[in-house]
């Protein structure tokens, strides 16, 4: 799904877990995350989910004071028209869609479930989860997610299957 | 001697602060964080140094917290975290690992330190510590360690451990990404996994990884087609039906059969789906590559209106976007879903009012664009200035796209233009500006209007304080004296463009705003007197005396009477009907005439004083600009008003002043009454070549060394490269032609790619050439091809109207848009793609290896002429492949044709046995401890297929598969808009009796609410 980077922000703005898949230098990363934040924070009830930023898309849900943020890649458009195709590099995205009825890739209510998946997976290793759980077991929320997530592809969507390596890489140190 | 460094080091641990204790206290606040924080940065820097691993790994994981969540350098840190990679306890080794894929990157010069602990790691009993290193390969590895560990990822694709191999299989993009080369060790392998079955989580990962690499490069896949195709039938887990629906999108495009094939299921899928997503990706899916099925789109709108109408705002949101990708082919779906569309154009949220607009503007057509644009503009009014300026700059670019075709009546464009222009909220000054002179200059029958409109932009006081309308005046100004003889009244326009607030705009508007002064000036007093020459021309005594004092200049004034009535000749009735009337009759009822005649003596001596007046200041501004033209404008009414002398003469009687007066104003009036065309792009191009200069030369040279400098930024659109990737490989023909005279036509080619680069210098194609050297200038259309132009125009609309058969019966017929016959089309792209070398070589290696060649050595050279050849030898074969007697038969009609074919004959042209098709695989029946598990495959497809068939509630019940992602999107009227919740047939190990989920992220994560 080219899952770009993962981000869990509080009410507050305060980012509670940041993994990446792509490398970011740390000013990138500070930038990045001060804008999005800005802008989903920003947001309201009856605002839908997604926002483009950038580069990226950014589907994002709000579970009580956690938001959650996913950001895909926004560029990637099928071409629907390969005929005479006379693409400039310069053009802009509206340009292409306009002109060769260009396809955005992404399907924004999967990143959502997986949002959702995500939460349950949490809520099922820690019991009721909360934000102190989030920060007290920040490592076990990555190994979740590398689990759930290689290089940006969803590789495992079964609740038990995600979370049996954790358990017994716990019991075992 | 050792006894002081452990108990160093036991104190060290005993009183170092865990990552706990560091949360704590910055949580606990009792010093600012940016304090905490430098402080505990020394502290880790020293516990970093220690020789005991426990301690080391603690203050990496501090230092890792830190890092992630508070943009902590880590950088100086890359030894130690080597160090604890290096650990012999996995508890340090996760601590190590984690950090590793949370700080390195390419250039991270602790790299090389890294591979051999990773080697070990991956071959390591333990499969958790091996997961540990394939996971932190898929996020750093670089070149180096992607060719180093192919070996390793290959072994461990064929582990019996399937978590192992899940891992692996993710590591996969990231090694091919880096190192191309790997393609050939372990493609077969990754492929074998399509047919894993038994294993859906495999089988996810796997897709997971084909999702990703048919986005780059779909052809090399479309082999691969009928694997995908049994997945789509047979798999339960939605994650890996939208990913196989991806990736039917991108082969569809290519192989039209194709889409044929998968038309039905995913029509299936679309109906019976109760989540959410899948459905979309289906839509997704109809639109990109079955468009051509009128029952599929006919579904997928039914599914888009679904979606417009539900009261979720993610839900309209993306029937928006599914609509508005649908309307590019199908443009009833949005007339359609109009109302639903038209309601959200006022929806709360900016994205989706965005959305909206778009569907609208797509459904604008010749018929009802009045309609619409009445509407959108009123509606600006009333929204807020950021969503007010994307409607008003949507109508703009609508309405003026491909020369305006869709505008029928100019004369309510040119108003409309006038009506946004005075938006309070209006930004769009400049495209206005642009628009106003480029319909002045094409369209002639709209000038009398453009001038009205512009006469009544610059008569209004109240516009000159808003600067955001400078521009469009500046255009105003422009239009009114450029075709000031189009209006009823040149004196009030003068006195528009000369009242005292014009100061207020910016110097080089206001150069504009005098230069057009000028030229109704001078049209005022060409007017004056061209009417008292006629009035004068009965009178045989003066005509004579005329001819007589100056020959040259009479025939040059009988010239110029000619063109003056020939400019008359050209304009459109109404307007002008009484000053033609007169014209024409000004012999004959000359004293009703001069009454109705508004450029008396007086009118011009006013306008004289106005002038002055106002100008007057001005020739000693400060701004060249302005300072320049108002002295022109000045001293031109001095010579003529000393010529003159004040018009104090008798009527009736040319005087020799009077004379040498028309005579500069004729030379002024001639010079501004040579029309202003559009200029076409590619003019230039026509400009005749100097004898002597050969442009054909052999620029290679040039280029190569230009090459750099001058090639497109790639950076600025990524996805540029991809786009011109699929390009490039894209005809097979291509391929082919390039293989058949590659390397003969280098240079050719080279020469072609600079010509296309560098087009402009380069002569114009044949067609363009044949004129020799008498090309027109470019702005003389009239003289030569506008006959043809606007024949061809007109053709072109009647064919355009005929074409949209309920037309409306406009009033009157639309005007000519002057257009050039190729200079307005966009230039074509002068940039080649630039070669991607590491995809090229990706997809180049998957090829060979799908097409069966991985033996051959790929030399650059070669590749080509194989693939070519290879296809050619697929369409050889096709025809016959239904011969083939196969224990496969069956499955030949129910998978897309292209795909056994092609695989078939790739088959038995190669020779080659290719271990993953086991279809083909005639003669390797003996033992293969395999082969019970494939057949039982082909039942269970062949089971599909008979289940396919059957009512579709029957395969609503098939047995359980637990615990995969199969979520309604649902709607739930409690704390979220909208919570997920599992789909009513699919359980969780077995029966879990919460299945109507949504309950849990509404009462358990209300706990979060604790931290605040």
């Amino acid at each position: 799904m080219g899952i770009r980077f993962i981000l869990l922000v509080n009410k507050q703005g305060q980012t509670r877990l940041a993994q990446y898949y792509e490398y970011l230098t740390i000013e990138e990363r500070r930038a990045l995350e001060g804008e999005i934040v800005r802008k989903c924070l920003a947001r309201n009830e009856q605002q839908c989910s997604f926002v483009e930023h950038r580069n990226y898309k950014i589907v994002y849900r709000r579970y009580a004071s956690l938001f959650f943020l996913v950001g895909v890649d926004n560029d990637e458009y099928s071409k629907v028209e390969l005929s005479g195709s006379n693409v400039e590099l310069s053009s802009s995205k509206e340009e292409l869609r306009m002109a060769y009825g260009l396809i955005p890739e992404r399907n924004e209510l999967a990143i959502l479930e997986f949002i959702h998946l995500l939460v349950e997976t949490m809520d099922r290793l820690f019991g009721n989860v909360c934000e102190l759980d989030i920060m007290f077991h920040l490592e076990k929320v990555h190994f979740m997610l590398e689990e759930m997530i290689m290089n940006g592809c969803i590789v495992e969507t079964s609740k038990s299957n995600i979370l049996s390596p954790i358990q017994l890489m716990d019991k075992a140190s | 001697m050792m006894a002081p460094s452990t108990t160093s080091s036991i104190m060290e641990s005993l009183f170092q602060r865990t990552l706990d204790d560091l949360i704590k206290t910055i949580r606990s606040q009792i010093l600012s964080e940016p304090t905490i924080i430098s402080k505990s940065i020394s502290e880790i820097r020293k516990e970093l140094k220690s020789t005991d691993l426990q301690t080391k790994s603690t203050a990496l994981e501090k230092l890792t917290y830190l890092n992630s969540l508070y943009f902590i350098d880590m950088s100086f840190a890359s030894f130690h975290v080597v160090e604890v990679m290096s650990s012999p306890k996995f508890i340090h080794k996760r601590i190590g690992y984690l950090a590793a894929s949370q700080s390195f990157h390419d250039h991270t010069d602790v790299m090389l330190l890294i591979t051999n602990q990773m080697r070990k790691d991956m071959n390591s009993g333990n499969e958790f510590e091996v997961s540990l290193a394939l996971e932190c390969f898929s996020i750093i590895a670089n070149i180096d360690l992607a060719r180093d560990l192919t070996s390793e990822v290959f072994m461990l694709l064929g582990s019996t451990k399937l978590y192992v191999k899940k891992k692996a299989i993710g590591v996969i993009l990231r090694l091919f990404g880096r190192y191309p080369d790997s393609v050939k060790v372990v493609f077969k392998r990754l492929v074998e996994n399509l047919d894993s079955f038994g294993d859906q989580n495999l089988l996810s990962a796997v897709i997971g990884v084909f999702c990703e690499l048919t986005t780059k490069d779909p052809k090399s896949y479309l082999p691969l087609a009928p694997e995908f195709y049994r997945i789509l039938v047979d798999s339960k887990n939605n994650w890996v039906l939208i990913k196989v629906m991806k990736i039917f999108g991108k082969l569809g495009v290519f192989e039209p059969r194709l889409a044929k094939r998968i038309v039905d299921p995913v029509c299936d899928h679309m109906r019976r789906t109760t989540a959410k997503s899948l459905m979309f990706e289906c839509i997704r899916t109809v639109v990109v590559c079955l468009s051509e099925y009128e029952m599929a789109v006919k579904l997928a709108v039914e599914k888009v209106k679904e979606l417009l109408n539900d009261e979720d705002q993610n839900l309209k949101y993306l029937g928006l976007k599914a609509l508005s990708i649908l309307g590019s082919k199908h443009l009833w779906a949005v007339v359609e879903n109009k109302e639903a569309v038209i309601k959200s154009l006022s929806d709360a949220d900016p994205n989706i009012r965005h959305e909206s607009l778009h569907l609208v503007m797509d459904m604008v057509s010749e018929d009802n664009v009045s309609e619409m644009c009445r509407v959108l503009v009123n509606y600006a009014l009333k929204s807020d200035p950021e969503f007010c300026n994307e409607i008003l700059g949507s109508v703009l670019a609508t309405c003026s796209r491909s020369d305006y075709e869709v505008v029928v009546d100019f004369d309510w464009y040119v108003s409309l233009l006038g009506e946004i222009a005075r938006n309070p909220h209006c930004h769009k000054g400049e495209e206005i500006e642009r628009q106003l002179v480029d319909i002045g200059q094409r369209v002639r029958e709209a000038r009398p209007q453009l001038v009205h409109v512009a006469r009544d932009l610059l008569i209004d006081p109240a516009l000159l304080g808003n600067p955001f309308l400078h521009r469009t005046l500046s255009a105003a100004a422009w239009v009114s004296g450029e075709y000031v003889e189009f209006t009823k009244n040149p004196f009030g326009l003068a006195e528009a463009l000369l009242q005292p607030r014009t100061n207020l705009l910016p110097p080089l508007i206001r150069a504009v705003y005098i230069q057009s002064a000028f030229k109704v000036f001078v049209f005022c007093f060409h007017s004056f007197f061209v009417r008292k020459k006629t009035t004068l021309s009965s009178s045989f005594n003066d005509l004579s005396r005329l001819a007589k004092r100056e020959d040259s200049f009479t025939s040059f004034d009988c010239e110029q009477d000619e063109v003056l009535n020939l400019g008359l000749e050209n304009r459109t009735g109404e307007d002008l009907a009484l000053e033609n009337g007169e014209d024409s009759v000004g012999q004959s009822s000359f004293s009703a005439s001069i009454q109705n005649d508004p450029f008396t003596r007086e009118s011009i001596n006013g306008l004289i004083n106005m002038i002055k007046m106002s100008l007057g200041p001005l020739s000693g501004s400060d701004e060249v600009e302005v300072q320049e033209r108002a002295r022109n404008v000045l001293g031109l009414v001095e010579l003529i008003q000393r010529e003159t002398s004040c018009f104090v003469e008798k009527e009736g009687s040319f005087k020799e002043e009077e004379l040498q007066a028309l005579k500069i104003i004729e030379t002024m009036h001639n010079a501004f009454s040579e029309e202003i065309g559009p200029v076409s792009v590619t003019s230039q191009e026509r400009v005749p070549v100097p004898e002597g200069l050969i442009l054909n030369d052999n620029l290679v040279d040039l280029d190569s060394i230009c090459g750099d400098i001058l090639s497109p930024p790639s950076s600025s659109f990524s996805m540029g490269n991809r786009l011109f990737g699929e390009i490039d490989t894209s005809s097979p023909l291509d391929l082919q032609r390039e293989g058949d005279s590659e390397q003969s036509n280098e240079s050719t080619s080279l020469l072609a790619q600079h010509r296309k680069r560098h087009g402009l210098y380069y002569l114009a194609a044949e067609k363009n050439e044949m004129g020799s050297n008498d090309y027109p200038p470019p702005n003389d259309l009239q003289s030569t091809g506008n006959i043809n132009d606007s024949t061809q125009d007109l053709l072109k609309l009647t064919e355009q109207s005929l074409v949209s058969k309920k037309k409306a019966n406009h009033s009157k017929p639309r005007p000519v848009v002057v257009k050039l016959d190729d200079g307005d089309e966009k230039p074509v792209s002068d940039v080649k793609p630039l070669k991607e070398l590491e995809e090229d070589q990706l997809s180049g290696a998957v090829r060979n290896i799908l097409l069966g060649e991985e033996g051959n050595p790929s030399s650059s050279q070669s590749k080509p002429s194989e693939k070519s050849s290879g296809k050619r030898r697929v369409k050889d074969v096709l025809p016959t492949s239904e011969h083939t007697s196969h224990p496969r038969e069956n499955l030949s009609d129910l998978l897309p044709e292209v795909g056994t074919s092609s695989r078939r004959s790739k088959h038995r042209s190669h020779g080659k046995e290719r271990n993953r098709s086991p279809k083909n695989n005639d003669e390797g029946n003996q033992g293969n401890p395999e082969k019970d598990k494939k057949k039982s495959h082909r039942h269970s497809r062949n089971k599909t297929r008979q289940r396919a068939d059957l009512p579709l509630n029957v395969v609503a019940q098939t047995p359980v598969i637990p615990d995969f992602l199969f979520w309604d999107y649902r709607v739930l009227d409690g704390y979220s808009r909208s919570v997920p919740r599992w789909g009513n047939q699919r359980t969780e190990g077995g029966c879990h009796p919460q299945s109507a989920y949504g309950v849990l992220p509404i009462e358990s994560l209300n706990r979060l609410n604790l931290e605040s």
